[in-house]
This record gives structure tokens, sequence and C-alpha cells, in this order.
């Protein structure tokens, strides 16, 4: 018997679908059973990229795995998806992405028009993204042993000049924006896997976001932190920050950007927009004189029209998040623990 | 009206009601999983006034299925070609020695559904498979239940049962309410449950009990205008059944919901956890409808087990014991490990506080 049993309830022996949250389950998994036997040189081996140095240059290594169901979606597919990740992660960490290399793994049977489609986003979204995707791999599985196609990324960005964002250096006074309205993604996929009634149009927001960023800093704007509000949404990305940095956040809800039919989709299924994935969008904390021009920077580029203050970082000292809500309460914000919604990237 | 400025006048509605209670402190109940996530997500706690507690019941259907219906339902995930159907906020709640999530992890065929009919449309396009649907809930899920099963047995599908272990709300309201454990002095009573049952069910507790009762929905004026109600009602010495949900409530409730339930069901004695057997108090087939009954079909026993050790949901669910007060609560208890069934269910009073009362 390995691994040591909890007093109470039920040990661990297997992976659950829940350990692939990317939340803090998926943390104390690979922290226990995982980490552990690992060597990792450059210290920070659970941040989103790693930061290399490679001469005098510095670049960002980051890599992504996509499974998401169904594999097409309103608003995109898991081609857009699988280089849009690994771009918008390279972009959290400061880096301007310029190379993808792209896994294929497919399920016999897999429709070649399908797979042409895929091809045909992926180009799409690397040309977006200004990236060249340079290598790549392919393998096939059995039928039934894979859900017609799964996609693996990694890229290389370079980094550029000195004041690189971290999720370390939100200080206190600083302003939290989003870039635009949140859980559109994760509210296309529950649309398109189970067509929940008329609640409107809903469709994923996945898109590069180097763009978006490069306004960001045409306004003059040094942004403390980016990071890209995937799985666990909000809540899981404006934890991290409040850790690495030993700092509280405070958001508003009422000043959440939020599409109405996202919103009653999300209602009709009881889950919180703050949990759920976002693909387009970036969270950025700056500092509180920085604030107006971020919001003129971001809003000048189509990606960042609707970006919004939705809160500031509150105080040093205990990293937790708070939320005023919609009705003037308030509550906390935590970490999610599993995923509500397995496979949604 | 915009819908803050609904908020501020209920919220001063109740804090003029709390005030004409010189003082007194009081102590309501909402019994209805919804509310208690309501309240929570909106973090309404924060604007009560300082004398309005209020308390989470049994408003949660998978936390009150007892530890040995969690058993049986494991054994049937473990029936050989089997494909268990559930609600997910079952998947984790932690059996003796198992969850359905584990049961998944071991090869177990388990699908995440939400509603029977979609469990049924299972069955019908996999007839090499035994679809068995764990039909958990209050009266709110009982009429989809019971119109499933009409439509398993007029289509004949023959690959299709329900683990009813259904429950129904009023008889654990007097069961609560006889027990000298509790002292409230008002129930909030749930929004959903009642457009099945209707509000003069509740006039028992009034009548019987002294304690007044509000029927609410679930945004937050509506809910800070349910307890207003019950302050007002103390306030003037009465204590009657009043109906604030009144567009989806009446008073008789849904005839034809009501009709299809009773054409498929009836109730029985059931085991709540951590209150005990009550009279009448659950779901089951009646007899006409048992070839439909997977724990028949598939010999399953009753079982019973008890409650984890430390594990006080069962106070927690009577409103005795409040989530933070219990010794495992936050430490051995949390969602990525849970203990009890309260810090599993979204609707989980333990799961509600521990998510956005902070740590």
């Amino acid at each position: 018997m390995t691994g040591e049993k909890p007093i109470l309830g039920l040990g661990l022996s297997r992976v659950l679908l829940s350990h692939g949250g990317g939340g803090s389950q998926t943390e104390a998994l690979l922290g226990e059973h995982f980490f552990p036997h690992l060597i990792a040189p450059h210290g920070e081996r659970r941040g989103d990229s790693a930061i290399l140095s490679a001469g005098p240059a510095r670049i960002a290594f980051t890599t992504d795995s996509f499974v998401v169901k169904p594999w097409r979606f309103p608003g995109g597919d898991i081609g857009r998806l699988a280089v849009c990740g690994t771009v918008n992660d390279l972009t959290a960490a400061g880096a301007r992405p310029q190379w993808l290399s792209l896994g294929l793994i497919l399920e016999e049977g897999f429709a070649a028009a399908d797979l042409a489609s895929v091809a045909v986003s992926i180009q799409q979204a690397a040309t977006e993204a200004s990236v060249e995707i340079v290598t790549g791999d392919t393998k096939v599985v059995e039928r039934g042993r894979g859900d017609g196609i799964y996609i693996n990324t990694a890229g290389i960005g370079i980094i550029e000049g000195d004041a690189i964002p971290h999720l370390a250096r939100a200080e206190p006074g600083d302003a939290v924006i989003v870039t635009g309205t949140v859980g559109d993604h994760g509210a296309a996929i529950m649309q398109a896997r189970e067509s929940f009634g008329l609640v409107g149009p809903v469709a994923s927001d996945v898109a590069p976001l180097g763009g978006l960023i490069d306004s960001l800093r045409a306004a003059g704007v040094a942004a403390h932190v980016l990071k890209d509000p995937t799985r666990g949404g909000l809540a899981m990305a404006a934890n991290e920050i409040a850790e690495a940095s030993g700092v509280a956040i405070r958001l508003d809800e009422r000043a959440l950007p939020v599409k109405p039919s996202v919103a009653r989709l999300l209602d009709l299924l009881g889950l919180d927009v703050f949990e759920v994935a976002n693909e387009g969008k970036m969270i950025v904390i700056v500092p509180p004189g920085e604030a107006e021009p971020a919001l003129r920077g971001l809003r000048a580029h189509p990606l960042g029209r609707e970006a919004a203050v939705i809160g500031e970082v509150s105080a040093s000292g205990d990293a937790i998040v708070t939320v005023t809500t919609r009705a003037g309460g308030e509550r906390m914000l935590i970490k999610p623990a599993g995923e509500a919604l397995p496979r949604i990237c | 009206m915009t819908a803050a400025a609904g908020v501020d006048t209920a919220l001063q509605r109740l804090r003029d009601a709390a005030a004409r209670l010189s003082g007194r402190q009081v102590t309501f109940m909402e019994v209805c999983g919804t509310h208690t996530m309501s309240i929570a997500r909106l973090g309404l706690k924060a604007l009560f006034p300082p004398n309005v507690q209020l308390v989470s019941g049994p408003g949660c259907p998978v936390c009150v299925t007892p530890q040995g219906v969690i058993d049986r339902m494991v054994a049937l995930a473990r029936v050989p070609g089997a494909t268990v159907c559930t609600f997910g906020d079952m998947l984790r709640v932690p059996g003796t020695e198992s969850s359905l999530e584990r049961e998944r992890a071991s090869g177990a065929r388990i699908r995440v559904v939400y509603s029977p009919l979609e469990a049924l449309a299972h069955a019908e396009a996999h007839p090499g498979e035994q679809v068995i649907f764990l039909g958990v809930g209050f009266e709110t899920t009982a009429p989809a239940i019971a119109q499933t099963l009409r439509q398993a047995k007029a289509k004949r599908v023959a690959n299709f049962t329900a683990a009813v272990a259904g429950k129904v709300v009023p008889p654990a309201l007097h069961a609560l309410l006889s027990d000298d454990d509790v002292a409230l002095d008002g129930l909030l009573c749930p929004g959903h449950v009642s457009v099945i049952i209707g509000a003069k069910v509740y006039g028992f507790i009034p009548a019987e009990f002294g304690v007044p009762c509000a029927v609410a929905g679930f945004e937050a004026a509506e809910i800070l205008l349910g307890l207003a109600s019950l302050c007002e009602q103390i306030a003037a010495g009465r204590a009657t059944v009043e109906n604030l949900y009144r567009e989806w409530v009446r008073p008789e409730g849904n005839r034809r919901a009501q009709a299809v339930i009773d054409e498929v069901l009836l109730t029985a004695d059931a085991e709540w956890r951590g209150i005990g057997v009550i009279p009448l108090s659950g779901y089951s087939l009646r007899p006409a409808w048992r070839d439909f009954d997977a724990f028949e079909r598939f010999g399953i026993p009753e079982m019973h087990a008890p409650e984890p050790r430390g594990c006080r949901c069962g106070e927690v669910l009577k409103g005795v014991t409040q989530p933070r007060d219990c010794g495992i609560f936050g430490t051995h208890c949390t969602p990525q490990h849970p203990v009890g069934p309260c810090m599993v269910s979204s609707e989980g009073s333990c799961a509600a506080e521990f998510k956005y009362g902070g740590r």
C-alpha cells in the first residue's frame, strides 16, 4: 500500500476525473504522487510557463494538452483552443509567442474532413497570433480508446524588457481589470454538450490575446500581473495571484461583465460565473494610477471592448479573495476544488 | 425598479421588522438547498440585522440520503453490465468503503445526467446495457421520475430501472419541530418544492407549533422579504403561512404533477441522515411498478451503516450544530476529502460555508 491514508473519509488509490480540474485537487494529486519524484532545476515547476535563459535572451516555455468534449463547439474547436491556450500562457508570462509544436492523438475512425477542418482553424488561430507551427507528431489509438481527437501544444515566446509581469507582483492598491465578459467558454461547452433550453446565443471566447496585450503596452502601461483565467475561472486565477503575491483581493460582482445569455445558462445549471472557464480573457493588475490608461489601451483593441475594473488588491498579508455580491453582501471566493465541468479544454 | 433598488427596499423592510422585535434574538431556518446556496453565494448573512440568525435545515436531498442508501447505490454500480445514471452531486458522496466517483475510476459505467428522461433515452439507445437511474430528490424531482417511469412502461423499455430514494419534505419538518433540541422562531419554506406541493400543506406548522412560515423565491430581495415577513409575524404576535412566491406557488400546488407522482409512487417510512426514520417521509414505487425497481431487479438488500466517525452532518442537518462547530470541518473534511454529504453536495450547508464563508 503506497501513499498515506487519511484518518477519515476514503483514501486515494486511483486518479479521479475531478483530479483534472486544474484546481486544488490537481495540486494535491501532483503534490503527493508526482512532484516528489521529479527534480526541477528551475524551481518554479508549477507556473504556467517556465522562464529560461538562452545566452542573453530570455524565453518563456510552456505546454498544454487539450481534451475538450465535444471537440467542436460554438465559437471554436479543439484546434483553435490548442493554439490559443498555449499562446495565452506565454502572453501572460510577459512573452511574445513565437513558435509552437503540435502533437495530435487521433482515434481510429476520426473523419479525414474533420481533421482538415481542425487544421484550418489551427492555422487561422496561428496567423491571428503571429506564431509559427514548427514541429509536430501524430499518433493514432484504437477506436473507443480516444474521443476523436486530442491535441498537445508546446510553445516558446521571447521576453523583451525588464518589467515583466508576474503572479507575485500584485501590490496593495493595484486595480484588478478583466479584459471582457467572463464565463463564455465554459457556458459554450455546456450548451454544446446538452443544449439547455433557449437562453440566447452562447459562444466560446477562445482567442489569442497577444495583440490585446500589445495594445495595453502601447498605452504605456506596465502591468504588474497578467493571468489568463482558464480552468477554475476568476476564482482560481485570483486566488493564485493572492497566494503568490501575499495579498488580499476584493472583487465586485456588480462590476463583472457577463453576457445575459451566459448568466441565464449558468443560473440554470447552478454554476458560479467566478468558477467558469474563459479562453479569451486576461486578468490585468496595474498600479492604481494606471487603471484609466489601461482601460483605454485595452478597449482600443477589438478583444478588449468590454474591459472593466472589477476590484482591487486590498491589503498585504492574508492571501484571501472576497467578493462584494450583486446583492451588496459579502462572501469569500476560494479555489474551486474539482472541476464542475470536466474536459472543458 | 432595478434589482439593486429591490434589494435595498427589501433589506430596509427586514431591518425595520427586526427592530420591532425589541431586541429579541430570533433564529430562522431555511429548508431548501437552493436557498442555502443563494444565501451563501449572495453573501446575504453579512446584511442581516444582528438579532436575526438563519440556520440551514435538511434542505439538500443528497445530504439527507443515509449512508446505507449510498452503499446500495455503490452496489448497483458494481452490477455487471449496468450503467448508472445519476445527478452529478451524488458522485462524490462517500459510502462506507467507496463512492460512485471511485467506482467510475475502477471501471464502472456511470453517467452524469440532468434529468431522468436523459437516462431513459440512454437506455433506449443502448439496449445491451442495464440502465439504472438513481432517483434522489424531493417533491421537485418526483414528478420527473414518475413521468419517466410512465414513459418507460408505455414504450416497454426492458433495460431501464430506477433506484427510488426520494424524500417528502413536510413530514421531516414535523419531525424536526417536534425535536426537543430544535428551537426555531420561523421557517423559510422552499420555493421549488412548494411549486409542486403548494403552500397550504405547511399550515400545520403555525397551527401545531406556533411557528410562522414564509414561502419565498431565490432572488436576494425575495429571500430578504421572506425573513421580513417572519419578523413581522412575530412582532404582530401571529403565525401563519405567508406565500411570497405567488407567481409560482399556488395554495394547493400543482395538481397535475401530484397526480403523476401518485400514479407511480407512494409514500413510505424513510430514513433521513441524522434524523432517523420518519413516518411517510420517503417515496417508493407502487406495487404495480415493481418491475422498474433497480434494488429488486438486481437483488440489492437494504443496507444500514453508521455515520462516519467524527461527522456531525446529522446535527448540521437539524440546524443544531453549525458547520464550523463540527470538529472535522475544514480540516479532515473538505470538498476534496469529504467525510459527510453536507460537504459534497453543491447544496450542502458545509459546502456552502466552506466555499463562501471563509476558512
